[in-house]
């Protein structure tokens, strides 16, 4: 029997993710202020958000309401009685010196996404936010530090996964069908850049095909995907080298830098905090009556994973175009529309819609433009019955995003209608006339040099003849075969 | 106008409804009064009557009742200065059924005390003998309601802070079951806990002070609807009742205050009353669970005073110097010690074998107190050990100042109402008699409260 020496072996990432969601309720968590969108600061709160001297939480009910469809999204086993504890720590973004969070009876537990199994999801509150002036950008070593309490109290649901993703693109993955996800749902923004979402990852490496975990390190606040990717592949490269130089993981909460490249340690196991958590008294316990559980239910429309799947299997679409009509739900809705107002095919129609439409809108939600669903389809039908060229309903469709409307009233007002034999005919002679080398060349041998022929006359026609046709027409008048 | 002093507020609430007493004239009465208080009961005494003063004589109002543009500040230095933004519910309804905010009285900073020695501005003097103290921590409200310089007083309840005093300076005082009263506004010390109620002259102006204060409030989600509307009491008799007596054999139980619990318990059988013995066995662990439970609450609800928004602020430059320098000059020694005590308790490793057991001894208090209802209709005891005792008698030794609760802090702990009525003299120092019965049972303890009350005659309450 050999041992295999460290350097030798091959190791394998388990990751896990927890993922903060900033709900897009009315009000705050515990109060009645209303959600702050970059107001000026300090004005939306209240003695309660600020944390006033005898006031008190009351929960926010459309949170819950939120909480409790993202855990039927996730398949959760729901607690039938789950309550708040009080973290507490001194910190001037924390208004009372505790954060208001659950703890060992969350709202829900043992979900799933995907591959992916949900550890728990749970209800808390957002912290103040922290403005430094001074060198560091930190609070110490800072001239001055001012407080925003305007995000204070937001909403957030806090998603923890189970270590099931094995490399950094798998939890970039997991990150973007989760946020396409909760996006559907419509129970937050999910901007990682502004913070609505924010994602902090749990790695550790072992030995490939162990099934114990090593020592893990987490990576906070990480704000795109792609960061996220590099960040574990920077941790998990720190990790292997480590490892292999005979060094221990210690376990620390790592930032990483995007712009560097470089991994610097927030705090190491020593300086963890001890919360004090204990069950919060001036709540009452979350018991989610039948009717809460059926308002959720029927709230939840149908999520980016089954309508990729239903899209791929009914319609037989490609599966990264079915992926990306779920991901970008408006654009799915805009293609079911579409072909719900025709019988068009929904492959041609699906690559119209991902392609030539999203190219023309861009992020913005087709619902918003002034294409109606049933006049892309229309426009479709015409290019397949060659009653309009490709190209021309290209020109057709700029006009139906900046300006609405019916593709057959464009294509007549334009004159973008397919040129007919008739007056194609004029049209062929004179190119043929006109480009003496190219009809010596085919007859010749060389069949390319038709190009240039056809070139001109599509010049002439602005596109609107059909490419095969005028082929035809060509060698027709050249005897060419 | 004088003789305003010799009538209950409820008394006064007649002539004020009748028309023949106007809210200006009722109003500048206690005013006056309250400015005169030598006591040392009023940290701050309104310099006038309200617009809309109405039909209820002014209520005297514990420091740490929040009231907009008022200073509130739990007698705590941390908030001096301080005038809250918004207005507690408790006083909010009081103001609307016509009763203003008087003043506000002092208390032992953030109601951790049983003496009135802890506030953070001066102690209060008990107007039965000034070198004694008032009780504890309603003790400016209980002093000032005996004194006749309030005509009725709210206060709150931790562990006996309303009941204590109460009995310590020969007044009434009733916790009520918890949640009955909207907490919101009330500066926190005990969150499970803290309740409050009224310290009157007798039993029915506590009657008519709670009917004002009870609620849900959707402020408080904690708080409850009261079931039915608090009744003014008129019994006479207690025929029919069983009363349960717990604790006249606890060594440290002064021999003087026994003897008047014994008295009490011969006029509750003369109206027709049943006495037995009753078994509460958990009881006399109420005040080490309640000595884990409510520094815990408190270490946490006490965290928001770090001088960022509101209050003093000390220390200079780097942020953890502020909070530590901001907390050592803002808090006093008591406050401090809760915190520790609290803040240990929560630690990891500690948890469960304090925090974890506290809440089990609390657990079955309660259960053990359901099941003496269903026996008696009353738990009776003496509300103190003791009679008041002297200023500094017990500041050097935490424990037995702890002591005074003994009786008073099982019924917080299992959230049922009590009162505490004055039930005789013991060297010449008022004897404070208790009574609790189960949840939302204020109407009945009450009226039992009213019969012994007139039984007994207590008089004497030392106006000046």
């Amino acid at each position: 029997m050999s041992v295999t020496e460290p350097e030798a072996r091959s190791y394998e990432p388990v990751i896990g993710i927890e993922i903060h969601v900033q709900l897009k309720t009315r009000t705050k968590m515990f109060c009645g202020c209303a959600l702050s969108f970059g107001e000026a600061p300090n004005t939306r709160t209240c003695p309660v958000c600020l944390g006033h001297p005898g006031t008190l939480p009351v929960t926010n009910a459309e949170a819950v309401h939120f909480a409790l469809m993202i855990a039927m999204a996730f398949d959760c086993d729901i607690a039938p009685r789950s309550i708040f504890h009080r973290k507490n720590y001194f910190y001037p973004d924390l208004p009372k010196g505790y954060q208001i969070s659950q703890y060992d009876l969350p709202l829900a537990r043992n979900g799933r996404l995907g591959d992916v199994r949900i550890h728990r999801v749970h209800l808390e509150e957002d912290a103040a936010k922290l403005v430094h002036a001074g060198a560091s950008g930190r609070i110490h070593g800072a001239e001055t530090s001012v407080v925003d309490f305007n995000r204070g109290g937001t909403p957030l649901v806090e998603i923890v996964t189970e270590p099931d993703l094995r490399s950094p693109a798998e939890a970039a993955d997991f990150g973007r069908l989760l946020q396409a996800t909760l996006r559907r749902m419509g129970v937050s923004d999910v901007n990682m850049e502004e913070g609505s979402l924010r994602v902090d990852a749990n790695v550790s490496i072992r030995p490939a095909g162990e099934a114990t975990l090593g020592t893990k390190t987490e990576l906070k606040n990480m704000n795109s995907f792609r960061f996220l990717e590099r960040g574990l592949e920077a941790e998990i490269g720190r990790q292997e080298r480590l490892v292999r130089d005979g060094g221990e993981i210690e376990q620390e909460t790592l930032h990483f830098d995007p712009q560097s490249g470089a991994l610097s340690a927030l705090r190491t196991k020593e300086e963890a905090h001890d919360y004090r958590y204990f069950p919060e008294p001036d709540l009452v316990p979350i018991v989610p009556t039948e009717t809460m559980l059926e308002r959720a239910r029927a709230a939840l429309p149908e999520l980016p994973a089954a309508r990729a799947e239903r899209l791929e299997r009914e319609l037989e679409l490609p599966a990264e175009t079915a992926r990306l009509l779920s991901f970008r739900f408006e654009l799915g809705d805009f293609f079911e529309d579409a072909i719900a107002a025709g019988d068009g095919d929904p492959r041609t129609l699906a690559n119209w819609v991902t392609n030539e439409l999203a190219a023309r809108i861009g992020d913005a939600d087709p619902a918003d433009s002034r294409v109606e669903p049933g006049a892309l389809a229309r426009l479709v039908a015409m290019v397949g019955t060659k009653e309009v060229s490709r190209s021309a309903a290209h020109e057709v469709l700029d006009e139906l995003v900046a300006e609405g409307g019916d593709p057959a009233a464009v294509v007549e007002s334009k004159g973008l209608g397919r040129a007919d034999k008739s007056e194609l005919e004029g049209i062929v002679e004179r190119a043929i006339a006109e480009n003496g080398d190219a009809v010596e060349k085919i007859r010749a041998g060389k069949a390319q040099a038709i190009g240039a022929i056809v070139g001109a006359v599509m010049r002439e026609t602005k596109g609107r003849a059909d490419g095969g046709e005028v082929q035809r027409m060509i060698r027709e008048r050249i005897g060419a075969s | 106008m004088t003789g305003l002093l010799a009538l209950t507020a409820a008394q006064q609430a007649e002539l004020l409804r009748a028309g023949e007493l106007s809210a200006a004239e009722a109003f500048d009465f206690w005013r006056a009064r309250a400015e005169d208080d030598d006591l040392g009961a009023y940290l701050w005494v309104a310099d006038s009557a309200p617009d809309d003063a109405g039909h209820l004589p002014p209520v005297a109002v514990k420091d740490l009742f929040c009231v907009e543009g008022v200073p509130s500040g739990a007698a705590s230095r941390i908030l001096e200065g301080y005038r809250p933004p918004y207005t507690a519910t408790s006083v909010e309804n009081l103001r609307r059924a016509g009763a203003p905010v008087l003043g506000k009285t002092n208390q032992d900073e953030f109601a951790m005390g049983s003496s009135n020695e802890n506030s953070g501005y001066w102690p209060v003097r008990n107007p039965w003998d000034r070198e004694r103290v008032p009780g504890g921590s309603s003790g400016g409200s209980a002093a000032a309601v005996a004194a006749g310089t309030a005509p009725w007083a709210i206060g709150t309840d931790t562990g006996g802070s309303i009941r204590q005093p109460a009995s310590l300076c020969g007044i009434v005082g009733l916790k009520p079951t918890y949640g009955a009263v909207s907490r919101y506004g009330m500066i926190a010390f005990a969150s499970s806990l803290d309740q409050c109620g009224p310290l009157t002259r007798d039993v029915t102006d506590a009657a008519l002070l709670l009917r004002h204060l009870v609620g849900r409030d959707p402020c408080d989600s904690t708080s409850l609807d009261y079931p039915e509307e608090v009744r003014m009491p008129t019994a006479e008799r207690l025929d029919e009742l069983r009363f349960g007596v717990w604790g006249l054999d606890e060594e440290g139980l002064d021999p003087g205050v026994a003897d008047v619990v014994r008295r009490t318990l011969g006029t509750i059988e003369e109206l027709g009353g049943g006495v037995e013995e009753i078994e509460l066995p958990s009881a006399r662990h109420g005040l080490a669970a309640y000595y884990v439970i409510a520094p815990a609450e408190a270490s946490a609800n006490l965290a928001r005073y770090d001088g960022v928004r509101y209050g003093p602020r000390s220390g200079d430059g780097d942020l953890t110097a502020m909070y530590e320098q901001t907390r050592r000059d803002g808090f006093g020694d008591e406050v401090k010690r809760r915190i520790m005590i609290g803040t240990y308790a929560l630690s990891s490793g500690y948890y469960e074998a304090y925090y974890g057991t506290a809440q089990k001894v609390r657990t079955r208090i309660a259960d053990e107190f359901r099941a003496a209802f269903e026996r008696v209709d009353f738990v009776v005891t003496p509300t103190s050990p003791t009679v008041a005792f002297r200023l500094g008698e017990r500041t050097a030794d935490p424990l037995a100042m702890y002591l005074s609760d003994y009786f008073t802090v099982p019924m917080p702990l299992a959230g049922i109402p009590a009162v505490s009525i004055p039930a005789g003299l013991s060297d010449g120092l008022p004897v404070g008699f208790q009574i609790a019965g189960p949840a939302f049972d204020e109407s009945r303890i009450l009226d039992a409260a009213h019969a012994l009350e007139k039984a007994i005659g207590f008089e004497g309450v030392p106006r000046t």
